[in-house]
């Protein structure tokens, strides 16, 4: 490169440099602790989850069908009114089988994260929620899940209150 | 209004390491100084900085950017920071650009820096709430599941193997062998990507490039200041930058539509209607071996669908007709976040100077495009640049 | 349905309780490492000078943030100086009361053009006033922090 330029500095350090004391270092573990308000559309929606149904809502403009929820339209920039229940059935549109967690630890039984287009809604409209009872080999775009539901007296108004989506046990076309 | 021609005329980076013993502040100064040095210039000759860096919380410094002005050459000068995720170091280029464009100062002092080995236990855990807190968080999500799942809905509509991904990652790793700064460059082979363990199906490890910590700089100044400066300024052309919706459930994940309005706002400004044939070296974004392929799609050098058919051509070798990251890429070099990106616009300046040593692409190229990508895979900025 | 609504009970709204886990562990640098093992070497104080800018630095840097220059040359600088600033603490983070009042002051060091932030012990926070004289209590056993010095005390 450049004439000019001869090194490059940076010193690399290994993970033991910093166990065996080669290097002066400390630690801070700051306490972030967060309380998010839900806002106005999620509260609803999971006002609706502890009920036992999945709620969406209309823009007025587009006629797309929201879920999850939204005060107002992203594309068309308008508020949102009109609330109606949607359906627990779907179709997988996206997924991935996951072996380890966020900090890298691995896991013995996978999880499964899935964008999931339930039935009746604008297409191209998903939420994610996770997939269980299904082994990794039958997991495919296209597959058709329900949603199961945690019992109602464990509910307590949040995304856990589906537990998860299984397949369809069958369908009549 | 017009606006004035801009060159880049200094660069200057540090290696980029897994955990590198200098603070995030003495890394800063290190780029800052070799790029100055690497034109003559000193702190006064700088008019103003453009700073960027991706989330305080990796370095683990609250205003990140203030505390690292001064190794920006930032004391008492105009300064502005900017943080657009990956997209950072495109963007931050970008804000130099026009801070000469306008008029308003000759010079411009362009630097971006990440120490990701200062968050622990993973960086991961530093912006896991790009997840959303309410509905998404609680199902104990992983930055993978998004880049699994664009990779899977880019697989799926093409019919793709992960073959046709691994081939970009031995590529890189090749050209990252004469990169002087690089992480991971060395030979490997379609086999040991494709047989690495796996992650986040179909994300396998060696998809992925490695979290890093360095920083890059670069010198900027207006038309006649550059040329009093070096002989060989390298001009940016054209800038474009766009954002895709937060809500990318709702979106069609197989085609970066948002790098597609970012190049073709680049494009238009830097006169370029047939950037196949008018652009010789791409530096597309690649922090996953498949993003190389969308985004070379979303900047319109491969036909939807046809990336990998390309790279596998051969044409994107470093003496093929368009080399695509003759630096090494992401997954060569290394990866911290906002430095990654000003990397592949450094290295755009040394090829098109002819100074890239082992890895120049002969034939005296004229003109290229650099492009980084981020956030919830909706950020593109592109930048192109030209002798 | 209005864009906004109006809750009538605190208990209305939902709010999802959760945390961002995060730790830093942050390396010393070039710097950093020849203080820091200084101090818990043989217990002084040292800084950076710039001949350029004739500037000392304390915390001592690698490079002089005026002139840019790298800084080589190394300075011993008196564990004493005058007060420049304080505050006498009462609350804790969480703005719990604490024990006892605190007094973080800085400390303007002799010999450099900066100084550092650090605790005051032994003495009333009725009695502080900037331009006090104070020096460096250094503690027995050391290991490269800037805890190395216990606190700083009047002289």
């Amino acid at each position: 490169m450049t004439e000019h330029i001869t090194e490059y500095p940076g010193t690399p350090l290994k993970e033991r440099d910093f166990t065996e004391g080669k290097v002066l270092y400390n630690w801070w573990v700051p306490k972030a602790d967060y309380a998010w308000d839900a806002g106005v559309a999620i509260g609803k929606f999971l006002a609706g989850l502890k009920e036992g149904k999945i709620l969406g809502i209309t823009c007025p403009q587009c006629g797309r069908i929201l879920v999850p929820p939204r005060m107002v339209c992203s594309d068309c920039f308008v508020p949102t009114d009109h609330w109606v229940e949607v359906r627990h059935t779907g179709t997988v549109r996206m997924f991935s089988i996951t072996y380890v967690t966020w900090d890298m630890q691995r896991l013995e039984k996978p999880l499964i994260p899935a964008v999931i287009e339930l039935d009746g809604i604008t297409p191209g409209m998903g939420f994610m929620h996770l997939l269980d009872e299904v082994d990794r080999d039958d997991v495919h775009i296209g597959l058709r899940v329900e949603a199961v539901w945690r019992p109602a007296e464990e509910r307590t108004a949040a995304i856990t209150d589906i537990l998860y989506f299984r397949p369809l046990k069958e369908e009549t076309s | 209004m017009k606006m004035r021609r801009v060159a880049v005329v200094g660069a200057g980076m540090t290696k980029f390491v897994r955990r590198a013993m200098e603070t995030a502040d003495e890394l800063t100064w290190m780029a800052s100084k070799m790029a100055l040095d690497s034109c003559g210039l000193n702190l006064d000759d700088i008019d103003c900085i453009a700073h960027g860096s991706a989330p305080d919380s990796f370095d683990g410094v609250h205003m990140k950017s203030e505390y690292l002005s001064p190794g920006s050459g930032g004391w008492r000068k105009p300064y502005i920071r900017c943080y657009v995720g990956g997209g950072t170091g495109v963007m931050t280029p970008i804000h130099g650009w026009y801070h000469i464009a306008s008029g308003l100062f000759d010079t411009c002092l362009v630097v971006c820096e990440e120490k990701m080995s200062s968050c622990q236990p993973h960086p991961q855990g530093a912006f896991l709430t790009i997840f959303d807190h309410t509905l998404e968080r609680p199902l104990g999500p992983n930055l993978l599941w998004i880049f699994a799942m664009e990779m899977n809905a880019y697989m799926h509509r093409y019919g793709f193997s992960k073959e046709d991904f691994a081939q970009v990652t031995v590529k890189n790793r090749r050209n990252a062998m004469h990169h002087p700064c690089a992480l991971l460059g060395g030979e490997i082979t379609v086999e040991d990507v494709v047989n690495s363990p796996e992650m986040a199906w179909p994300v396998q490890r060696l998809d992925v490039s490695p979290i890093s910590d360095g920083a890059v700089a670069l010198v900027l100044a207006a038309d006649k200041v550059a040329w009093r400066i070096t002989d060989d300024p390298v001009w940016i052309e054209g800038v474009g930058w766009n954002l895709e919706t937060t809500y990318w459930m709702n979106r069609d994940l197989s085609y970066p539509r948002q790098v597609e309005f970012a190049a073709r706002m680049a494009y238009e400004m830097a006169g370029i209607t047939e950037p196949r044939k008018q652009l010789n070296i791409a530096e597309p974004y690649d922090p996953f071996n498949y993003k190389e392929l969308h985004h070379l799609e979303g900047l319109l050098l491969a036909d939807k669908g046809k990336a990998p058919a390309f790279i596998a051509s051969g044409e994107a070798d470093i003496d093929g007709n368009l080399p695509v990251c003759p630096s090494g890429g992401l997954l060569g070099v290394g990866n911290p976040i906002a430095a990654a990106g000003l990397m592949k616009v450094a290295e755009l300046f040394w090829q098109l100077r002819g100074e890239a040593g082992a890895r120049q692409v002969p034939g005296n190229p004229k003109r290229g495009v650099a492009q980084a990508w981020g956030d919830l895979m909706q950020v593109a900025t592109v930048i192109t640049m030209g002798v | 349905m209005s864009l906004t609504e109006r809750l009538r009970f605190f208990h209305e709204a939902i709010a999802w309780k959760g945390e961002i886990p995060l730790q830093s562990r942050y390396t010393v640098g070039v710097a950093g490492e020849r203080f820091l093992r200084e101090l818990r070497d043989n217990a002084r104080l040292i800084a950076t000078h710039c001949p350029q800018c004739d500037y000392t630095y304390m915390p001592p840097r690698l490079y002089c943030e005026r002139c840019f220059a790298e800084l080589t040359e190394w300075v011993q600088v008196p564990p004493r100086g005058n007060i420049h600033a304080f505050t006498v603490m009462h609350l804790d983070l969480d703005e719990e009361p604490l024990a006892e009042p605190e007094i973080i002051a800085f400390v303007q060091l002799e010999g450099s053009d900066g100084g550092l932030i650090h605790r005051l012990k032994e003495v009333d926070p009725d009695e502080v006033y900037i331009g006090m004289p104070v020096g460096a209590v250094f503690r027995e056993e050391r290991e490269g922090s800037i805890l190395d010095i216990a606190y700083f005390r009047a002289i």
